[in-house]
């Protein structure tokens, strides 16, 4: 915490004292004067996380204003699945977010079940266990290599994201795709595992642990790193209630909510889920506790190779899903992204189609508010590194 | 800052010393996994041209085009899925959805081609070098995103019904109906396939959205006798059903029941809006013979294009073979009277005990009609013809079976034989298992027919309830000799038959005379199909009139004779069914009309 008082202070208050004057709680900033650069840092920038853009105002190398940018990445989600039929959404919300498909999945089809009153069967019910916590250690170990990255650090994000590549490999042999699996469909998932995927698993999780022991070493444990990260981008406890922010990035502020325990869905009530927080709420904060959340679901994985039952439906009896019509009703159902809480808010009408789907990332907080707000008073050079420390994910944000 | 976090980082050094993990080699192929989504496969084996692919494909990546070699047959449309890769998402949806299961998909993921439109392709068509691929993406049996299960159709169980002629088949009621017409694919395989080509998808999304008025307007733009057809349709739609390749085909027959039976016969022309039909009739006249399927479709559909019609009908009432060759607990007189009524309040004269040749004369029809259809089906019987078939109590199935109807008394022998293995026989054996029952308080009535029992011409479920009212069904034998012994039947002689056809398809049975059999019996019933009776064309008539080599009328594509003005249909042109004479007379009605709008 002596970053906190040192005059490398980067919260939430920015410090004006120098610069620029402010009026009326506005920043008055006169480009004419030469004091201020404005640039974009992004849509195509290796510094950004995705299609977004962040406006920026510079002095020398210091952020004196911020502002992000979205609607690169539109593609209507949303309103495309007004009009398809309820077994058609599935292909279409994987794309929400690349890294992280699995829990967009989850959502809409736990939102139709949850609808129409299907109950899942419990083989099914480990399967999408299993998916969704294989996605968080892939979107992890991309987040991974995206923070080294920012960082200079390319090593460490080719090892990571070979390692995703690996787990891809499973997803591959488990789902028929590698990146968006479209496995969980209304009523259960599409497919058991096939024969000896668990053994194959676990080495994963071996090699993975392996790997995992080198980022320690070389990221987590890295005075280069620590001086890049400690103090940056610092998010209070108060930042938390006022702008909803969710996750690690609440978690590493104190807050502890993590859905898994809090609202348990699929099997996480019978998992051992151990909430883990921290109290510094800046970037290296984020970072050990993400690393320590790839441990976790690591573990978690191996208790649900192991828990899992052999046999079982793997999927509820359904009607025809091509003239499927669940009836009038709304329902909002939400499972923890590796970003934080991922929603789903759905209405249906009585027909074929929903009415409205709303799809509610974290990123809608993180990387619009939230980093306009971080990215004050901060290093050019730094910005990079903070965007990934809030894990945001610009596609979820634009649905 | 702690000297570990200076030093740890330079253990990345370790690193160099271990195996890299790319893949050094990237000219040859890293296969996909066995379950992995590739390239699309079709196996035009199984493949029917459904278009539940196209359906449900949600980039519209799919359309189903015409391929060359396919021949469009009764289930199969001859269609095939063109997959446009610039759309498609590999979700596989569509080969989840297949019902045969023909669509799969290949481990293979990269093609490389110059033209862009190589990449809109047929699978199973084009050749393509994952075409023999064994692995891949395939529809999972534990998934289910067709329902592939019919509903039950409570039946009365075979002791309750043994003894009476009570309606056998309970009919869905509303929730067991929607539930049913909610399996539909809307694939149209069925409407391509049913003689009178009914909007069969139309109707049961009208179920689904529980409009029967619509309902009731669709089936009567093609079909006006729902009730007779909803009982004792052959339902050739339900073997043509797609859901048939991969379970229960739609109970269609039970779905169009459904309709009839929900509204009574007072809505009928509020609903069809048919009332302003009798004030505004033409000064046309037609003469229908026949109050049959054939007969009734032709006049409503002439009544409704305004002529006025007439139906001559010899038996005392109207339905013709529904009536008189098919038994009351498959098809209810009343029934037959709802359709038939509800013909009667559009005008249409029935005039009953009336026989074309004997009361009145065709040709006076001609003079006094416009035109005449005849729809005078199949009464008459045939016989096998070996010896001691010339028996007095040797009878034919139809003649019996109309004795039945018009309540007359029959004379049930003890032990009877049927020789037949089609509907007819199924129908008079479980009549005359009813009437013994009735008489004697046991069944021992027995069914023989040539056909071995898996190619029985009957339906399935005839065969089997037949069997759970304790009637034998015994195939596979060809009847050789009836026994006589002091004038009285004794039984019938049978030996094995080995096969019905011979090789050019034509009927030609062979038999195995070494292995025999003897049925006792005192009385035998021979079903072996049906023949027409003619008599009432004149000899002038018959001059004129050109017969096929088979000894039918030939007749075109409107169901015209090269009499211009007699129209002929129904059993004896085509079938023999209830729906082919509803199409015929539907077809036979417009023929008419520009027949006589071109007079």
């Amino acid at each position: 915490m002596s970053n906190l008082s040192s005059s490398k202070y980067r919260g939430y208050e920015a410090d004006r004292s120098k610069y620029p004057e402010m009026k009326n709680g506005k920043a008055v900033i006169d480009l004419d004067s030469h004091k201020y650069t404005k640039i974009w840092q992004g849509p195509q920038h290796p510094g950004v996380t995705g299609n977004m853009s962040v406006e920026l105002i510079v002095n020398g190398d210091e952020i004196v204003w911020a502002k992000t940018h979205v609607g690169y990445l539109h593609r209507a989600f949303e309103k495309l699945m007004e009009r398809r039929k309820y077994i058609q959404c599935f292909p279409l919300v994987c794309r929400i977010c690349v890294p992280e498909p699995d829990t967009n999945e989850y959502c809409v089809s736990a939102a139709m079940e949850d609808l129409a009153g299907i109950t899942v069967p419990e083989k099914a019910q480990w399967l999408r266990t299993l998916n969704l916590e294989m996605s968080r250690i892939g979107s992890y170990l991309m987040w991974l290599g995206g923070q080294a990255g920012s960082l200079g650090m390319g090593a460490i994000a080719q090892w990571t994201v070979g390692m995703r590549d690996f787990w891809l490999d499973l997803f591959e042999e488990m789902t028929g795709g590698r990146v968006y699996h479209m496995y969980m469909i209304p009523g259960g998932v599409r497919k058991d595992l096939p024969d000896g995927f668990k053994e194959r698993a676990r080495d994963l999780i071996i090699r993975t642990r392996r790997l995992l022991s080198d980022v320690e070493n070389t990221f987590i444990s890295n005075a280069l790193v620590k001086s890049r990260l400690q103090g940056l981008g610092i998010i209070t406890p108060e930042m938390v209630d006022e702008f909803g922010i969710v996750g690690p990035n609440a978690r590493a502020a104190g807050r502890g909510y993590d859905i898994r325990i809090n609202n348990p869905y699929v099997k996480y009530d019978e998992l051992d889920v151990k909430m883990i927080t921290s109290t510094v709420g800046d970037a290296y904060a984020r970072a050990q506790l993400r690393y320590n959340d790839l441990h976790q679901s690591l573990d978690l994985v191996s208790e649900i190779l192991d828990r899992m039952p052999e046999e079982g439906a793997i999927q509820a009896e359904m009607p025809n899903l091509v003239n499927w019509k669940i009836p009038p009703g709304q329902t909002y159902v939400k499972a923890e992204s590796t970003r934080g809480e991922h929603g789903f808010y759905m209405v249906s009408d009585g027909s074929e189609k929903p009415r409205r789907v709303f799809a509610r990332g974290a990123s809608y907080t993180h990387a619009i508010s939230v980093l306009e707000k971080l990215a004050v008073n901060i290093s050019i050079s730094d910005l990079a590194g903070l965007m990934v420390s809030l894990h945001t994910c610009p596609p979820e944000i634009e649905r | 800052m702690k000297l570990k976090d200076v030093l740890s980082p330079l253990r990345v050094w370790e690193r160099a010393a271990q195996k890299p993990w790319t893949i050094k080699d990237p000219i040859n192929d890293r296969p996909g996994a066995d379950n992995y989504r590739g390239f699309h496969k079709n196996d035009f084996s199984k493949c029917i041209g459904c278009g539940t692919c196209e359906e449900i494909c949600q980039n519209d990546a799919i359309d189903i085009v015409p391929v060359e070699g396919q021949e469009t047959v009764d289930g199969d449309s001859g269609l095939r899925p063109m997959i446009d890769y610039g759309r498609c998402c590999w979700c596989a949806l569509c080969v989840d959805v297949c019902p045969t299961g023909s669509l799969t998909m290949s481990n293979d993921y990269t093609w490389i081609a110059d033209d862009p439109e190589d990449y809109r392709f047929v699978p199973g068509a084009d050749k393509t070098k994952w075409q023999d691929s064994t692995v891949g993406y395939t529809r999972s049996p534990d998934i289910q995103i067709l329902d592939y299960n019919r509903v039950d159709m409570l039946e009365i169980k075979p002791e309750d019904r043994d003894k009476s002629f009570i309606e056998i088949v309970k009919g869905y009621n509303k929730e067991q109906a929607i539930k049913e017409a909610e399996r539909c694919i809307q694939c149209g395989l069925c409407t391509a396939t049913c003689p009178a080509h009914m909007d069969i998808p139309g109707y049961i999304a009208a179920i689904r959205d529980d409009d029967l008025d619509q309902a009731l307007r669709i089936l009567y733009e093609t079909n006006p006798m729902p009730e007779i057809c909803g009982r004792i349709c052959t339902h050739k739609c339900e073997t043509a059903c797609a859901l048939h390749n991969n379970g229960d085909p739609l109970a269609i027959r039970w779905l169009k029941r459904y309709i009839a039976d929900q509204i009574p016969a007072d809505k009928y022309q509020e609903i069809l809006g048919t009332a302003h039909l009798v004030d505004e009739q033409l000064n046309r006249k037609v003469a229908v013979i026949g109050a049959g399927p054939a007969g009734v479709s032709a006049a409503y559909y002439l009544a409704i294009m305004g002529y006025k019609t007439k139906i001559y009908e010899a038996l005392p009432a109207s339905g013709g073979m529904a009536r008189y060759g098919i038994p009351e607990y498959r098809l209810p007189y009343d029934q037959i009277d709802k359709d038939v009524e509800y013909l009667k309040t559009l005008g249409v004269e029935i005039q009953y005990n009336t026989r074309i040749g004997e009361d009145i004369t065709l040709e006076e029809l001609h003079r006094e009609y416009d035109a005449v259809f005849a729809g005078t089906g199949l009464h008459l019987g045939r016989s096998t013809r070996v010896p001691g078939s010339d028996h007095s109590r040797v009878y034919f199935a139809t003649d019996m079976l109309r004795e039945v109807t018009l309540g007359n008394e029959i004379d049930v022998a003890e032990n009877i034989v049927v020789i037949g293995g089609g509907n007819v026989a199924m129908d008079i054996t479980r009549t005359l298992a009813r009437l013994q029952n009735q008489k004697y308080g046991k069944v021992q009535v027995l069914a023989t027919c040539l056909e071995a029992e898996e190619v029985m011409p009957a339906d399935l479920e005839e065969i089997v309830e037949a069997r759970e009212e304790n009637a034998v069904i015994e195939p596979a034998w060809g009847p050789k000799e009836i026994e006589i012994k002091n004038g009285k039947i004794t039984g019938l002689h049978v030996s094995k038959c080995l096969s019905v056809f011979d090789e050019d398809g034509r009927f030609n049975p062979r038999f195995d005379e070494e292995q025999k059999k003897f049925f006792k019996a005192d009385m035998i019933v021979e079903s072996i199909g049906q023949g027409m009776d003619l008599s009432y064309l004149t000899e002038e008539i018959k001059a004129e009139l050109k017969m096929t080599p088979r000894g039918r009328i030939e007749v075109n594509d409107k169901f015209q004779s090269n009499l211009k003005w007699l129209f002929v249909g129904g059993d004896i042109i085509e079938g023999p069914d209830v729906i082919h004479g509803i199409a015929n007379g539907y077809v036979a009605a417009r023929g008419i009309d520009s027949y006589l709008n071109s007079k």
